[in-house]
């Protein structure tokens, strides 16, 4: 199948490469008699990574592999599965990179962390120049202009100040 | 010191730099199995030719063996069908099919018309074998030692260069 | 001999682009006027040349000279006019020529637009813009000439136009997005030309803003449409997949989000300059790294080009001297400037200043999430996904953090403000929309909810600390008209776009969480109801279009018995690929879509069909939204400060 699209590709000579596979919106039929299920197959099958599409989830891919991942959800869990158990069925057979979400390991510690590591980081960084800024501010509002109210000096100064 | 910070823009771009060069090298649309290491999965299945014989997991076990994933409907098992009778006349290793999502009558003619490299083959009609397998596109090439062990997987056509890779990890079971 | 025309019109582009790169630079360097004068007529001739070199491929495909390969693999003499117009950059060498064009089409731009730049500046930003037109017009003809030719024999028509992309969509959206790439362009060789010449002032902001404010402007434009685009287009019904390509566009739009506003103080309050100066690189350096991840292969993209190592190689050597360039370049230039300017903990520069790094930490928390896999792998460390859960887990709590100090930005002065004051001015508003936040779930959905208390709060907070700031500009006077005329442009252009970002933090809120959809298998004559709108099903027929054949579904929806609207969902085989495609229909309106896509026929006869049919409410105002900033970002520019000459003064 994986090369049924490749050699498909070359045939054509498609640039964009949607496959053609791609091209139709997968849409499968799959009756639940509860709510709270219909939900949980849609989050799955949203967070599930299709293992051969160049980068799709379950729910949209219409390649082969995609509909049989889909209906053996959809068994799983109307056979009163756990979400847990499913995706654990699925990391079995195709591993990591099925998850859309990443599990948090030593190896993805940086990916989750990362982004607040950094924000905090540039908080600190601007402590830091704040307080410096800061401080040579009142200084030097303090040495010219002790008693002048900073604001009305600034629109006295600046009429224009307000238009942006 | 304040200078030093200003360099450190220049050198997070040239760690990511090479990253991006040895990325290249990488083809993001392989994947390799998650079954590495691990013992084929159980399964009882027909066999193609007869529907009374049934396979389970005992059918490969005792020596090495390469299990093969194809289909009719995969051009590309059509392209790799020459190596595969080549690997069979070589007598190194038996070759297992695993007709995957196929439906039994072109499967048999197929083989009729192309010859048949395949010691037997498990008929994988609904193609629960392949999902336990972790299949996600014919053809595929799994490589069993003696235990039933899964080696190596291949996905793709199995090309003459994949052959000498697969005969040294076979010499090396 | 037209396609050779064109081929040859972008060796003497590179040739001149080559001269543009040296002389007016080193004329710079020397001080030698007459060389620096040299810049603008170089960048006339190079746009004149790259200008022909599109009309050449332009008219290829209007002729159908498929004798050219890249007209034959891309076009076909079925295809209708516009299409085969717009196919001229459906593809990988089409779209870098396009690329090419822009360039050019910005740097003649500058050339034009500067007559009160000096001399030296001009001649420094045009020949930066000459070296990266010299590495894309190198890139073009060494590994992607899109004039290459199928001979002696060449097919009898072309394999066609990929039926996704025949759309208006097509039309409009990558000129709009490379408008917007390309146009950090000029920024970056803004930033640039500062470096080397030490002229890092308040001068050097206001010159290079106005470029920045429209780049980012068309970028934004650009990301809009192709939500738009792949909303109508896919039948997924998904406005943003967190999609590698998507990524690739959203990262300079957030650094340049973050380049405008600093940008902004170095004009007004002549702060940060190393930062903004460092920002313009980032932004021009993302959009190329985008450039790089979209056409080398080294991700999976639903909607990446054809890869080829060899062009991936290509790109990295470019992005490495470029980029590399630049940023050692910034490393020993950027500690002889000096910022003297003061500001208070409690001022508009803070704010601009904690923006700056929200924006650039949500940046950088794309660019992780995207390359991860690609590093991991590099690593060794196996094959992981990074996809819309993790952005969505990341992303969007330190967007909604930035959204908060956004709003109190409006109300806040720049140098000093008390805190008394910052509480007095804010303490309404923020309680306010607190309340909204609260109540506005019980009224519109059934019962509280976090995410929407969270989204309606953050957007009302910024629409009333914007309208807030509005109003209290005629707090002391009675002449509202003239009061209203005297505010500047580029004002009413800050306040559209951040009424734009409330506007979408609103869409994103309610289209997330009140979405409803369903997938059916249905038979002429059933019925469906969902969301309190009735879908009946009325079968299908076939239909023909110019170059595909198509199944159209007919269903009609009612609302409380009241007939109002007739969806004609099609599955459509287009002819030349074979290829399928769903396009869906659509009863769009301000407050909700109703969203119908055809799947397949579920049995031998035709009769029953699997179709899917979303309910999305408020999902039009993502794209106003979008639309707002946008237009902001364009107005800032008409303001007639940018319009007169002026020297080096501080505003």
């Amino acid at each position: 199948m994986l090369y049924k699209v490749i050699s498909l590709q070359i045939l054509i000579g498609l640039c964009f490469c949607f496959s053609s596979f791609n091209l139709l919106a997968a849409i499968g039929v799959y009756e639940f008699k509860d709510e709270t299920k219909q939900l949980r197959f849609q989050q799955l099958t949203a967070e599930l990574r299709c293992p051969k599409c160049q980068n799709q989830n379950l729910a949209d891919s219409n390649a082969e592999i995609a509909q049989d991942l889909r209906t053996k959800v959809y068994q799983m869990l109307q056979a009163e599965k756990a979400d847990a158990e499913i995706i654990e069925y699925m990391l079995a057979r195709y591993g990591e990179f099925v998850l859309y979400k990443p599990r948090l390991t030593l190896q993805t510690a940086l990916l989750w962390y990362g982004p607040f590591l950094l924000l905090a980081f540039g908080i600190i960084i601007i402590g830091f120049i704040l307080r410096q800024r800061a401080k040579t501010f009142t200084e030097v509002n303090k040495n010219t202009l002790p008693s002048v109210d900073n604001k009305k000096l600034a629109a006295l100064l600046n009429p224009t100040e307000d238009k942006k | 010191m304040a200078r030093m910070w200003l360099f450190l823009p220049v050198l997070l771009f040239f760690i990511l730099g090479g990253l991006l060069w040895k990325g290249l090298g990488i083809d993001p649309k392989i994947l390799p199995s998650a079954l590495i290491n691990q013992t084929f999965p159980n399964f009882k299945l027909e066999s193609l030719k007869t529907d009374s014989k049934m396979l389970t997991r005992a059918d490969l076990i005792g020596k090495p063996v390469l299990v093969n994933v194809w289909a009719t409907w995969c051009p590309a098992c059509r392209q790799e069908h020459a190596q595969l009778l080549q690997i069979a006349n070589s007598k190194q290793i038996p070759i297992i099919g695993l007709n995957y999502k196929d439906e039994r009558e072109s499967a048999l003619t197929w083989l009729e018309q192309l010859d048949n490299p395949y010691k037997f083959n498990i008929y994988d009609h609904d193609g629960m074998l392949g999902l336990d397998l972790g299949v996600y596109g014919a053809p595929e090439t799994y490589l069993l030692d003696k235990n039933g062990i899964i080696q190596y997987r291949h996905v793709g056509v199995l090309t003459a260069e994949t052959w000498q890779q697969l005969q040294e990890l076979i010499h090396a079971l | 001999m037209i396609p050779e025309i064109g081929e040859f019109s972008l060796i003497i582009a590179l040739c001149l682009s080559v001269i543009l790169a040296i002389i007016p630079m080193y004329g710079a360097t020397v001080n030698n006027s007459l060389w620096m004068s040299f810049a603008r007529p170089l960048a006339r001739g190079q746009f004149c040349f790259m200008l022909i070199s599109f009309l050449c491929l332009t008219y290829a495909f209007a002729i159908d000279d498929f004798s050219v390969a890249y007209v034959a693999n891309h076009s076909n003499s079925k295809l209708p006019i516009q299409f085969k117009l717009s196919a001229v950059w459906g593809g990988h060498e089409g779209s870098l020529l396009l690329w090419g064009f822009i360039l050019s089409s910005w740097t003649l731009a500058v050339s034009i637009f500067s007559k009160s730049i000096p001399l030296d500046m001009l001649a420094r930003v045009l020949s930066v813009m000459g070296m990266i037109a010299i590495g894309f017009l190198a890139f073009m003809l060494f590994t992607s000439s899109p004039f290459g030719r199928y001979l002696p024999s060449f097919p009898a028509d072309g394999a066609d136009l990929n039926p996704l992309l025949q759309d208006f969509g097509l039309i409009v959206h990558p000129p709009m997005l490379y408008m917007g790439y390309v146009g950090f362009s000029v920024a970056f060789a803004f930033a640039i030309a500062a470096l080397l010449s030490g002229r890092l002032d308040a001068a050097w902001a206001r010159w290079s803003r106005p470029w920045t404010n429209v780049a980012w402007a068309f970028l934004g434009g650009g990301i809009t449409l192709g939500s738009w685009w792949a909303y109508y287009e896919l039948g997924w019904g998904g406005w943003w997949f967190w999609d590698p390509v998507e990524n690739a566009s959203l990262m300079p739009w957030l650094v340049g989000t973050a380049l405008v506003h600093s940008l902004a103080a170095t004009e007004k309050r002549g702060v940060f300059k190393s930062w903004t100066v460092l920002l313009a690189i980032f932004a021009f350096s993302l959009s190329l790294l985008g450039t790089f991840l979209v056409r080398s292969g080294v991700l999976t993209s639903v909607h990446a080009f054809a890869s080829d190592p060899e062009r991936g190689l290509f790109i990295l050597i470019l992005l490495i001297i470029s980029i590399g360039g630049s940023l050692t370049l910034y490393a020993f230039k950027a500690p002889n400037v000096k910022s003297s300017a003061q500001f208070a903990l409690f001022s508009r520069e803070t704010l601009v200043l904690i923006n700056n790094v929200f924006l650039t930490v949500m940046a950088m928390t794309v660019l992780l999430g995207t390359l991860y896999p690609l590093l991991l792998d590099a690593l060794g460390g196996g094959k992981i996904s990074v996809g819309p859960p993790y952005f969505n887990a990341v992303f969007v709590p330190i967007m909604s953090c930035m959204a908060i100090f956004m709003g109190a930005s409006m109300s806040i002065r720049w140098r000093q403000t008390t805190t008394k004051n910052i509480l007095q001015t804010l303490w309404k508003p923020f309680i306010g929309s607190l309340i909204i936040g609260v109540i506005f779930p019980f009224v519109y959905g059934n019962g509280f909810d976090s995410k929407v208390f969270l989204g309606i709060s953050i957007s009302c907070w910024v629409l009333s600390t914007t309208m807030l700031e509005f109003v209290q500009k005629f707090r002391h006077s009675s002449k509202y008209l003239t009061r209203l005329r005297k505010l500047s442009l580029s004002y009413y252009g800050m306040m559209l776009a951040h009424l734009g970002v409330a506007v979408v933090a609103v869409g994103i809120t309610l289209v997330s969480v009140y979405s409803e959809e369903r997938d059916m298998r249905m038979q002429a004559g059933d019925k469906v109801e969902l969301s309190g709108y009735q879908f009946e099903f009325q079968g299908t027929k076939i239909v023909e279009g110019a170059n595909y054949k198509a199944d159209q579904g007919t269903l009609v929806v009612s609302s409380n018995g009241q007939q109002i609207a007739v969806l004609k969902p099609e599955k459509r085989q287009y002819t030349v690929k074979k290829s399928m495609m769903t396009e869906a229909d659509i009863d769009p309106n301000l407050w909700r879509d109703l969203y119908v896509a055809l799947g397949e026929p579920l049995d031998e006869a035709g009769t029953a069909w699997a179709v899917r049919i979303h309910y999305k409410p408020f999902v039009r105002w993502l794209w106003l939204g979008g639309l707002l900033m946008t237009l902001g970002g364009l107005l800032t520019v008409a303001d007639k400060r940018y319009r007169h000459k002026f020297g080096v003064q501080n505003g």
